[in-house]
């Protein structure tokens, strides 16, 4: 573009200072004028910004690909663009509220920022032992449900990047029932807050047991379909074969962890090296591959959705036997004081419990006031603990100062940190071969950017 | 109260001590156990006694309860004033892996002549926080990654913790390490002073520390030295100040709702 108009008055940006090199602003139906007005200089490097606008970039991800002909001879990644101050936010609300908030980072995993933050809430107020069998047993199962629906995703928007349609088609067909499952128990299909400080928010609905087996039963004769498309499929297999390569080394190097590092060959997954949430109690397996490839990383992923079904048929036994077991932490100055249920309009306090305090129990009505307004304090210290999120390793630093809002709490996203890996695994490829590259990364731009 | 005070017990000591402090005597004997603030208080039983060498920092403190100041509060809980102090420093033995770590550790800084290199060591919660003076930081990193006793081959990042009241050490950069081969996990921090936000880079050892690095320096101005590209990751290249500094606002304007004007959350009056 001309100077003239990169002076012109813009609201939102600033003129541009490009100081070297010639500045192209496609802006659709100019492709005639642009390739002539390159002329001779068609041979110089090209740079070009895919995104953060792009339909395969995963959300608002902005690449930088200085290109030769088809191959990448760099890309770096250009994030920042769905920064929404969640950690500095949480700090102004109490350690309860700040569920609601970091439930919204990583948007597919929301109920594993839940675990990851009250993790270590719960270890700061030393009541991890205390956390009441049913709680955790909800909490492994909504876990791993989201483990599937989480995947799912990946499968499928991978599968759409490299236009394999049919993939996307049944993958978003699959993780809507499990969203509907999600909506029963906890009255929302994203952005849960459910699991809080001491337990889980309430209780399970009648009936979801049986709506979770029908849905086991369906999801074993659902996922077959996945392999059956995918796994000998060539042009599938000949996107993906080889296509990311990041070897353990590297790996280690980057801290990845999740899918990527499993695709190396080494079986390394939190659930089963520093079990959390009675994993121990599990019968299940880390899936591993041996290929640091994009295929690797997707058999992975399908073989880690059978492994979240096998947990969540043993959560549901477990759950049968627990009928009218208490979801929350038994101590009434951290329990949310009452008893929530949810009604047309989603999650809310029970009926019976704005009965009772407002006419039968004044100092219930001020337990309730103050722990609803004021909340409770958590003794100073920090702690980090890390959990298996469906992209890697996802902790939550919690820093507190004894008060009644967290001091600093800051999470160590998973795709924050593998996006890094972006330029190893494409440089040196084709073009094409970036998105697939990025795809088997899954990052999810509202966890990297937070 | 002195130290030869405590050690012996008589009747006749026993009854001329004030008699709420026997209460917190007989309260503690109860619980046998003391949080981190109450291990500062300087009359206990002796397994209650903080480490001699462990110094007990109050970074800031909190007044009042209800977040007014002034004439507001009318609650009679304007005056209180109450230390935040975190758990204090830690003596051998520290139990379990912390002491073979420890011991690896301490072994390797001798045969270097840096035994000053860790200042101190808490252990709190189950977890282990080795505190590394600044310009020791990139041999203990590498030594950590590398030594066979330690290899804490995973770096998951650092994060930075603004405490503004810590004087000559505001700004903390805390990283958290994972050994896979022993499967053992710690943390090391860091401090700088404000004046003087400099902090040397791992990036040369934990590579994943790039954007990690980038982000708290991004959120907090932490300069790390020896960073290859330390531009901002998160916030636009052009953003004046950190974001999550302690003097950094959280922004917002107020909002209207039937009638009435809400201000921001970091306005509103609220506990504190």
């Amino acid at each position: 573009m001309s100077t003239d108009t990169s002076q012109q008055q813009d609201f939102y940006a600033a003129p541009g200072d490009t100081s070297q090199g010639r500045v192209f602003t496609v802006t659709g139906q100019d492709w005639d004028s642009i390739t002539q007005s390159i002329g001779d200089a068609a041979e110089e490097r090209v740079v070009v910004n895919m995104g953060p606008q792009h339909p395969s970039t995963h959300g608002v991800l902005r690449l930088i690909l200085e290109l030769e002909g088809e191959t990448v001879t760099e890309a770096r990644c250009g994030i920042g663009y769905l920064h929404t101050g969640i950690e500095k936010n949480m700090e102004y609300r109490s350690w309860v509220q700040g569920t609601t908030f970091c439930t919204r980072m990583d948007y597919l995993s929301p109920f594993y920022n839940e675990m990851a933050y009250v993790l270590g809430v719960e270890r700061l107020l030393d009541i991890e032992d205390d956390i009441p069998e049913k709680a955790e047993v909800m909490r492994v199962l909504l876990m791993e449900l989201n483990r599937i629906s989480s995947h799912l995703v990946c499968i499928a928007t991978g599968g759409m990047e490299i236009g394999a349609l049919t993939v996307m088609t049944i993958g978003f067909r699959e993780r809507e029932l499990v969203l509907d499952l999600f909506e029963l128990i906890t009255g929302l299909r994203m952005n849960h807050a459910f699991i809080r400080p001491g337990g889980v928010a309430q209780d399970l609905p009648p009936g979801a047991l049986d709506e979770i087996r029908d849905f086991i039963v369906l999801m074993k004769k659902r996922l077959p379909e996945y392999a059956a498309l995918c796994n000998a499929n060539p042009i599938f297999k000949g996107r993906l074969d080889g296509v990311g390569h990041l070897d353990l080394a590297g790996c280690l190097a980057l801290g990845m962890t999740g899918p990527v590092l499993r695709s190396t060959g080494y079986a390394w997954d939190l659930r089963k090296t520093q079990p959390y949430s009675g994993y121990e109690d599990y019968d299940f397996e880390v899936q591993t591959w041996d290929t640091c490839d994009s295929y690797g990383r997707f058999r992975i992923r399908l073989n880690e959705m059978w492994e979240s079904l096998k947990i969540v048929e043993q959560a549901v036994d477990r759950l049968a036997g627990l009928e009218g077991a208490p979801v929350m932490v038994g101590d009434k100055k951290i329990a949310w004081p009452s008893q929530l249920s949810i009604g047309s309009d989603g999650m809310g306090n029970s009926l019976d419990h704005i009965r009772h305090i407002m006419g039968e129990s004044m100092e219930a009505l001020i337990h309730h006031f103050k722990l609803v307004t004021e909340g409770f304090r958590v003794p100073a210290g920090q702690a980090y603990v890390p959990i298996e999120s469906p992209r890697g390793e996802l902790g939550a630093h919690v820093v507190s100062d004894g008060g009644t809002r967290p001091f600093r709490a800051h999470f160590r996203d998973p795709s924050f940190t593998n996006l890094q890996a972006t330029s190893v695994m494409s440089e040196g490829g084709m073009v094409a071969d970036v998105i697939v590259a990025i795809a088997s990364i899954d990052p999810v731009m509202g966890g990297v950017d937070r | 109260m002195s130290d030869d005070k405590t050690d012996d017990k008589t009747d006749a000591n026993e009854s001329a001590r004030p008699a709420e402090e026997r209460n917190l005597e007989a309260a503690k004997d109860r619980t046998g156990t003391g949080s981190g603030v109450e291990q500062a208080a300087p009359d206990q039983s002796p397994e209650n006694v903080p480490a001699p060498t462990g110094e007990v920092r109050s970074v800031g403190e909190r007044r009042g309860m209800f977040g007014t100041s002034g004439t507001g509060d009318t609650s009679g809980y304007g005056g209180l004033v109450s230390a935040t102090v975190f758990p204090a420093p830690s003596q051998k033995p520290y139990g379990g892996w912390f002491d073979e770590v420890s011991d690896a550790l301490e072994a390797r800084l001798e045969a270097t002549d840096l035994m000053s290199a860790i200042e101190s060591v808490v252990v709190h919660r189950g977890e282990i926080t080795f505190h590394v003076r600044r310009e020791d930081l990139p041999f203990v990193g590498q030594m950590l990654r590398d030594d066979e006793a330690l290899r804490f081959e995973l770096c998951s990042g650092v994060s930075g913790v603004h405490y503004p009241d810590d004087t000559g050490r505001e700004l903390h950069a805390v990283y958290h390490l994972t050994s896979m081969t022993h499967n053992r996990r710690i943390r090391v921090e860091v401090t700088a002073p404000d004046s003087d936000p400099h902090i040397p880079s791992l990036v040369s050892i934990y590579p994943t520390l790039d954007w990690h690095e980038r982000e708290t320096f991004d959120m907090f101005g932490l300069i790390f030295d020896g960073h290859p590209a330390l531009t901002r990751v998160l916030m636009p290249d052009d953003w004046p100040g950190h974001p999550q500094r302690k003097d950094y606002p959280l922004g917002g304007i107020p909002v209207e709702y039937k009638g009435g004007s809400i201000p921001p959350p970091d306005q509103r009056r609220s506990y504190n």
